[in-house]
């Protein structure tokens, strides 16, 4: 489904990829990890368009489809959606408003009809239970004084009502407590099916507990540096990135927030 | 500037839909002011000698006044010598006419406008006045508001069918003397409306006055006044536009507003004046004095605009709040672009024990544009127990705008208390990459971004408006995608 060719990427003349390879089939989960600032988030962003980062070489496909050329909004309308590590607010705009605008574009590229108030309401009623977030969410404003577990929820609900083909979760564990990572995970495995892949950047085995990934990959200065099954997880939890060679010290200083 | 801004830059070059003139024949003034214009223009409306010396007065002092330069505005100064101050459609009779004898190129204008004057069309439910440049072409629904007891009429009218409520109340609220604008105003106001409540009524409709600049060079100086008699209830809406024109055109609005005891007035404005083009030529500068007396006991008013239009902006709509436990609201949603200016706010003041005043504002910066709120609270010495609460929020769009906040507070009163709010955001980048992230493109982004910024004050406005006024806010997507 997805296919990455030495993608390289920069930001402000700043190289981050250098060079990402990593082919992902349709039902197939895949998990990145890696030390901070190794560049995990560049890669969620590139591929769902953010155009603060520049490609510099290489290429990006989708069901054979270039992605790159196509703009931010096109991808999400075919298909990506990308869990923000740090989903910003936008105060006044309700949950439920934006959620509709959003199904109805996709549904409109689809050429389906539109979904009407209620019917809506009926479907983010339910996807509401199912991440635990009060329907009472829905008319707040996106995010807006959401407390961190609360918009982590927030964004695996908006998948869950997108229902997209490669769903790419940046760091959506973080910050969570115990309860909520076991609603979230219950949330990404939900997700799991057959016709769809799941990119999920994290930095703890204990989600793996959770979702079991099909693979593993390390991503460490801008490079795959090493790809396994489950048990690469487990062995980077006992014995950090240091044994693949990797200067831990340097980067972690570079953002650990 | 990065490359979404820059993006959402391009997005705010919206088009003005309400450009076109109207081709018709017109009665026009030559350029010029002097006291024979006046003296003529009183004329032609048939006024009583009263408000031909009440004009003759205030012009010889307005003679005397300086045009005021405190705001934060640049602008060419006007030559009052070059407007021409009274352009008006043709026609055979005078007033009243009934809708079958305006000219149906009028109605046609009025029906582009969304302001369709048929009593069945779409805005069954609102009474409307429609004023052409210097006077009232239309007002709908007249005979079930006198049933109901609720005048409803032009200012024009008003002087010759009711000069004791003009004569009581014109010019009580804002004096001729209070600035130079207002005293132009006095001199030479054209048309507007005259609402009168009697005592203890609903007004069972909403009223409404649609003013329209058509002609070229001339200036429009509309005069409103709304009298909600005790324990009454008016909801008032007025919208305005203007063709897209190089020249700037004067607008210089006076509008007073009295409510007696318990009685409760909401005025909403939709003001579309032409901006002006991208490149800052053209459009209507837009001097007006707005005031409300509530002078009853526990009377209201709330004041709820969006401003959209205009080159240049020069707006405060105020309440004098006299009467004990009288209460004054502003609602405000003011946007700029391309070379745009408004200096715009409020002021409330308090005089009466127990008073209490609320203030909203939204201003909303793009392109090169100068955005400026302007807002007096004033607390006089027996205010007693009076309070006032102001949030004032500024949202710029792109990075070549500017946004100024100056909350004036004065206190004679050590009672009074006052809470401000202030904040300023941006429609970032991280946002406008959630949105389309989302699959919502760049032009539906931003006005949803906007929108939920005025969510606060769109809540203020009549159901029917809020919509037309959400829609005014939008921006549409001009060759920018990319
Ligand atoms: N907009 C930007 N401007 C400048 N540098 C940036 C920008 N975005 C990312 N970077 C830099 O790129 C590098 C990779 O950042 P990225 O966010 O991809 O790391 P990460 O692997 O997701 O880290 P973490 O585990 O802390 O989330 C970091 O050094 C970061 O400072
Ligand atoms: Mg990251």
């Amino acid at each position: 489904m997805l296919s990455i060719k030495n993608l390289h990427a920069s930001v402000e003349d700043k190289e981050i990829l250098k060079g990402i390879n990593l082919d992902i089939k349709a039902g197939e989960v895949h998990a990145i990890m890696g030390p901070n600032g190794s560049g995990k988030s560049t890669l969620a962003q590139v591929l769902a368009g953010n155009d603060a980062f520049e490609v510099t070489s290489g290429s990006v496909t989708m069901n054979d489809e270039d992605l790159l050329e196509k703009a931010t909004e096109e991808r999400a309308r075919d298909g990506v959606f990308l869990a923000f590590q740090y989903p910003v607010e936008i105060p006044g705009v309700s949950n439920l408003q934006f959620m509709r605008t959003s199904v109805n574009a996709l549904r409109h590229h689809r050429g389906e009809s539109e979904m009407n108030a209620a019917e809506f309401m009926k479907l983010a009623r339910e996807v509401s239970k199912q991440v635990d977030l009060d329907p009472a969410f829905l008319k707040r404003g996106v995010n807006e004084g959401f407390s961190g577990g609360e918009k982590k929820r927030n964004e695996i609900m908006q998948a869950l009502m997108l229902q997209p083909k490669l769903a790419i979760l940046d760091e959506t564990d973080s910050g969570l407590d115990i309860d909520a990572l076991k609603v979230v995970s219950d949330g990404v495995n939900a997700l799991r099916a057959e016709d769809r892949a799941i990119l999920m950047v994290t930095h703890y085995q204990r989600l793996l507990d959770h979702i079991v990934p099909d693979f593993v990959h390390v991503l460490a200065e801008g490079k795959i540096v090493k790809s396994g099954g489950p048990e690469l997880a487990l062995e980077l939890e006992e014995r950090g990135y240091a044994w693949l060679g990797i200067k831990e010290d340097e980067t972690a200083a570079s953002s650990a927030n | 500037m990065t490359t979404a801004n820059k993006e959402v830059n391009e997005l705010i070059k919206r088009e003005y839909e309400h450009g076109f003139v109207t081709d018709i024949e017109v009665d026009t003034f030559e350029p010029g002011l002097n006291e024979d214009v006046i003296t003529r223009l009183s004329e032609i409306k048939k006024e009583p000698q009263f408000m031909l010396e009440w004009r003759l007065k205030a012009y010889r002092r307005w003679l005397e006044m300086e045009e005021p330069d405190w705001a934060h505005l640049g602008y060419e100064r006007i030559d009052y010598n070059d407007i021409s101050y009274y352009s008006a459609p043709k026609r055979k009779e005078d007033m009243p006419q009934s809708l079958d004898e305006v000219d149906p190129e009028l109605l046609r204008t009025y029906e582009r406008l969304g302001i369709p004057l048929h009593e069945h069309a779409k805005l069954a439910g609102v009474a409307v006045d429609a004023v052409f440049d210097s006077v009232s072409v239309a007002t709908t629904f007249k005979e079930p508001l006198a049933k109901a007891g609720v005048i409803f009429c032009s200012i024009s009218e008003a002087v010759r069918d009711y000069p004791e409520l003009v004569q009581k109340y014109l010019g009580t609220v804002v004096p001729h003397t209070d600035n130079f604008f207002a005293g132009l105003n006095a001199a030479v106001f054209s048309d507007g409306t005259f609402v009168y409540v009697p005592k203890g009524v609903r007004c069972p409709m909403e009223l409404s006055t649609y003013f329209r600049i058509n002609a070229a060079n001339t200036g429009q100086f509309e005069r409103t006044l709304i009298i909600a008699d005790e324990g009454s209830y008016v909801s008032y809406l007025e919208g305005c536009t203007a063709p897209m024109r190089d020249e700037n055109q004067l607008h210089a609005a006076v509008v007073e507003l009295v409510a007696l005891d318990n009685a409760e007035i909401k005025y909403s404005t939709v003001q579309n004046w032409y901006p002006g083009d991208e490149n800052g030529k053209g459009g209507i500068y837009n001097f007006v004095t707005k005031r409300a007396a509530c002078i009853g006991k526990n009377s209201k008013v709330s004041w709820t605009q969006v401003e959209t239009g205009s080159a240049v902006t020069w707006k405060y709509p105020s309440c004098i709040l006299r009467g004990e436990g009288s209460v004054g609201e502003f609602y405000s949603v003011a946007l700029t672009h391309n070379y745009q200016q408004a200096d715009t706010g409020t002021k409330m003041i308090h005089l009466g024990k127990n008073t209490t005043s609320t203030i909203i504002s939204k201003g909303i910066s793009a392109g090169k544009s100068s955005n400026v709120y302007r807002g007096l609270v004033k607390f006089g010495p027996r205010a007693e127990g009076a309070r006032n609460f102001t949030e004032c929020d500024s949202l710029l769009i792109g990075d070549q705008c500017g946004a100024h906040t100056f909350p004036y507070i004065e206190s004679l009163n050590k009672s009074a208390i006052v809470e401000h709010e202030a904040t300023t955001s941006k429609v970032s980048d991280e946002q406008m990459f959630l949105c389309r992230q989302r699959g919502i493109d760049m032009e539906r982004a931003v006005s949803m971004i906007v929108n939920g910024f005025c969510k606060d004050v769109f809540r203020e406005l009549p159901m029917e408006f809020a919509v037309e006024a959400g829609k005014l806010l939008e921006v549409s997507l001009e060759g920018s995608v990319g």
